[in-house]
């Protein structure tokens, strides 16, 4: 590889210093996300061309330091050790030089080649903030390009510097910190360190002699890797560190931040001149309403409302527009499998349309996932959720959890009707390890917009009496299930989890652009389908094996081919004596079936008179003879025709549902739902519920839909409510109840768990999150059930009961105190 | 005195910080560092976490984490 047409530039800055502006500005469409190694941190990849030299850019995660205690600073800092990238492009607020410069000496220190880019000049000069970029480069040695990305401003200037940087070969003789009373501690490290050449060569012998001194755990770990005498020379280090501390009385990391506090001080004062008064900022002036006592929850409810109104309903909205083109795809795809026969579906077809239905279910949720993640990103963009995490860090530390579990619990559904997936890829946010891996396992009890279907199907037919109540018990329930479970979590599987403090920034208020906000609702809505979509077409094949396998057997297959045969002998007997005999015979009488087929339900879909007429022209002009049978009119030869055609149809219908329930019955789901039922039936579940809530792992939708297939109907037009009631005698309100909260702590759906399988980072949680729940909701759907009934209660009674306690849980648990991460280190 | 105890509006001085390792480290990267002046400017609607203003910029942190920080009436 030829190093001087390859180049590796390097974004650095601390958080909302406008780095992702430069890094969109620099590199334009061609970037993408990958992953650092193991590690749940976002790499931003991308490239641009130069005078011909093509560039590559990395976009660090913004921080504000650069230690071993975060998972973003220690994959930034890993980066510029061992890529060695050709230049660092430092990117910082004008506005705030003088803590920008902070991470600049950090940098700095790590002996390589910097630009610093004083980005959002516009704020500064808005503010009268004046910048000397003579004294500044001079006073660090380093080039300084002042730019306003959003519009442009001194791109150019930008890329010609990094072009003449990165070409640089010489040495860089950027200022260096003098930490004067730390110098001689810092001499004695290094000379220990010099005698070991190997490490030298690698990295930068100041930084690492610095990193040491501050008691760095990463710094350490080099120092084990690669010097013969380790564990003498920690020791040593680990003295001159205490031997600092006696003498000064000061912390060694203490001096070191604080010295580069002080130069960083003193250049700013050197190099920047402001004739603003200190006004209480814009920002500052929103936060009086936004952080307020009572307005500011207000508010945060207001925000959360309308997301969910925006996104929820008029996304599902806009599904009625867009469901037309999916169902199109669906009749396209019917069209180009094998036809079925009177009794014989052609396991192509039923397999092409179970595979579309599987994908179409989850494409319908484009529109609502891109109006959500667009609405994400505004409150992204714009400031507010280090304010949501303001607001209400109390109540979910609690539990916990964490301020900025906030909004990741609202898209999942905080009430009724959210998405677990874009819930759980929100959580990337939440700095600390232990409440991040809570609010990921916590996501999937929430009311997804999938399960409201079988609580709306239950509640109108157990609970109609009370429906408003049972769907508030409903829609609160899972928060009561939410926070508790949290709570434990973090108390036991996740008690030795990493931790992080809260203390955060609250940046100024900044107005999103429309650009920002488009583009990054299109790339989220772009991953969601790529990793997602996959997984769930793959799942729907494997679903579809056990649903359909091992079938009928021969035998069966006999029995039925005679009761087809019998069917048609009854038929073609009545209709012996009529000119129509000759013309239904083989292939033509399928052809009849599935024109009949067609024709009712191009009826069904059409309204008005004049459509209808020009339905039935199309269809005579189609086949004259067949429109006769279907609509005889006063034709006695035809009527007769239709009467036993239409017994026929309705024979043939019988045996396939017969067939479709007996191949359910012995499929690998449906033995499976057999073989569950002596533990189900204490939660009420018979095996067909098994296998509907079975069916339901690939996605909850399904759970309605199988039981739709399970309880067939025998005449059109009766809705799935009246058949359940019907079907399941002995089915009472407390069955339903036990269902729905069992439905509640459903495991996550498969697009869900492999988003907790990206977010969490490994497999193992990502089966955590699928089993917990399970045995959980069993547990629950048991002591309801079970319980209820050895009280007699009702369905509602038992609702009412069960409510009851897990409120008084909840309270309780929030009262229990998780011990203080800080209570050890206290003085 | 402690960060902790003081009240909206009060103004001080930062002394040290009384905590090494993570949350130490953390305080001094945000800006939290002896010598500067600080405002506490409210507490959440719930109590916690608190937001202060240092050099012009805010930064919110819990109770118990301000415990660290000791702090002068200037």
């Amino acid at each position: 590889m030829n190093t001087q047409n390859k180049r590796l530039v390097v974004l650095a800055g601390q958080p909302n210093s406008g780095k992702s502006t430069v890094f969109n500005a620099l590199t334009g469409a061609s970037q993408h996300v990958a992953n650092y190694p193991g590690v749940t941190v976002d790499k931003m990849l991308g490239w641009y061309r130069h005078n011909g030299t093509r560039v590559e850019v990395v976009d660090l995660p913004g921080t504000y330091s650069l230690t071993s205690y975060s998972p973003e600073e220690r994959v930034s800092r890993d980066f510029i050790l061992h890529e060695k990238p050709s230049v660092v492009v430092n990117v910082m607020d004008a506005a705030n030089l003088k803590r920008c410069l902070y991470l600049t000496f950090q940098l700095l220190e790590m002996d390589i080649p910097v630009i610093l880019n004083l980005n959002m000049m516009d704020v500064a000069e808005r503010r009268k903030i004046e910048i000397d970029i003579n004294r500044l480069e001079k006073k660090l040695g380093v080039h300084v390009v002042p730019t306003t990305m959003k519009s442009g401003r001194g791109k150019k200037e930008l890329l010609d510097v990094i072009a003449a940087v990165s070409g640089e070969r010489s040495p860089v003789k950027a200022a260096r910190i003098d930490y004067g009373k730390m110098e001689p501690f810092f001499r004695e490290i290094a000379e220990r360190i010099s005698s070991e050449a190997i490490l030298a060569k690698k990295i930068s012998l100041r930084w690492l002699t610095i990193k040491l001194m501050e008691g760095d755990a990463e710094a350490q770990r080099l120092i084990r890797e690669n010097h013969p005498e380790a564990d003498t020379f920690i020791w040593f280090v680990e003295k001159l560190r205490s031997d600092f501390e006696v003498r000064y009385d000061e912390m060694p990391e203490m001096h070191i931040a604080n010295r580069r506090y002080q130069v960083a001080d003193e250049i700013s004062r050197a190099c920047i001149r402001s004739r603003a008064g200190l006004k209480a900022s814009l920002s500052d002036q929103i936060d009086r309403f936004v952080c307020h006592r009572f307005l500011g929850p207000l508010l945060l409810v207001g925000v959360i409302w309308l997301l969910y109104y925006l996104s929820i309903v008029q996304g599902y909205n806009i599904t009625n527009y867009t469901w037309p083109l999916l169902a199109k795809l669906r009749s396209f795809a019917e069209t180009l499998t094998p036809k079925p026969g009177f009794i014989e579906i052609p396991l192509m077809r039923s397999f092409v349309l179970w595979f579309v239905d599987s994908i179409n279910a989850l494409l319908n949720y484009i529109p609502i996932f891109f109006i959500l993640f667009g609405l994400i990103a505004l409150l992204e963009d714009s400031g507010y959720m280090p304010r949501m995490a303001f607001i209400m860090d109390r109540l979910f530390s609690r539990f916990g959890l964490h301020g900025q579990s906030t909004l990741p619990m609202v898209l999942g559904g905080i009430y009724v009707g959210g998405c677990a997936v874009p819930g759980v890829m929100s959580c990337k946010g939440i700095p600390d390890e232990r409440s991040r891996l809570a609010t990921i396992l916590i996501i999937p009890l929430l009311n997804c917009l999938a399960k409201v279907p079988l609580y709306v199907l239950l509640i109108n037919i157990y609970f109609a009496m009370h429906k408003a109540w049972a769907m508030f018990f409903i829609s609160t329930i899972s928060l009561l299930f939410v926070l508790p479970v949290a709570k434990i979590l973090t108390l036991t599987v996740l008690k030795n989890k990493e931790t992080a403090p809260f203390v955060m920034e609250m940046p100024p208020y900044h107005m999103p652009t429309l650009r920002g906000i488009l583009g990054r609702a299109v790339e989220r809505v772009w991953l969601f389908l790529r990793k997602i979509t996959t997984i769930v077409a793959a799942v729907a094949v494997v679903i579809f094996v056990l649903l359909q396998f091992p079938g009928l057997s021969d035998e069966r297959m006999i029995h039925y081919n005679g009761e087809k045969e019998k069917a048609l002998k009854t038929f073609f007997t009545k209709i012996k004596d009529t000119s129509y005999l000759d013309q239904l015979q083989g292939e033509k009488l399928i052809s009849l079936i599935l024109y009949w087929d067609e024709y009712k339900s191009a009826k069904m879909g059409t309204k008005g008179r004049e459509a209808m007429t020009a339905l039935n022209v199309e269809f005579e002009a189609r086949d004259p003879v067949f429109f006769k049978i279907v609509q005889p009119g006063k034709d006695k030869t035809a009527k007769k025709v239709n009467r036993a055609f239409m017994n026929l149809s309705k024979a043939r219908k019988g045996l396939l549902r017969q067939m479709r329930m007996e191949r359910i019955d012995k499929s690998f789901l449906g033995k499976m739902g057999k073989w569950l039922e002596p533990v189900t039936r204490a939660a009420g579940f018979n095996w067909r519920v098994n296998v509907a809530l079975l069916s339901a792992l690939a996605a909850k939708e399904s759970s309605v839909a199988t039981l739709g297939a399970l309880y067939e109907q025998e005449e059109s037009g009766e809705a799935l409510e009246q058949r359940m009631a019907r079907g399941e005698t002995g089915f009472t309100s407390l069955h339903a109840l036990a269902l729905m909260l069992f439905m509640v702590l459903y495991p996550p759906c498969l697009a869900t768990a492999i988003s907790v399988k990206l977010q969490a980072g490994s497999i193992k949680w990502m089966l955590f999150s699928m089993i917990y729940p399970m045995v959980l909701g069993l547990a629950v759907a048991i002591l309801v059930y079970s319980g209820g009934k050895a009280l007699d209660l009702t369905g509602f009674q038992a609702m009412s009961v069960f409510y009851g306690l897990a409120l008084t849980l909840t309270v309780l648990m929030g009262f229990l105190k998780n011990k203080s991460e800080y209570e050890k280190e206290r003085r | 005195m402690t960060l902790d105890q003081m009240r909206p509006g009060n103004e001080c001085l930062i002394k040290k910080i009384a905590i090494r390792n993570k949350l130490g480290q953390r305080l001094l990267d945000m800006g939290v560092y002896p010598g500067l002046r600080l405002k506490v400017i409210r507490n959440a609607p719930l109590e916690d976490p608190m937001e202060v203003e240092l050099d012009g910029y805010f930064v919110s942190l819990r109770h118990e984490e301000a415990r660290f920080v000791e702090v002068e009436l200037p």
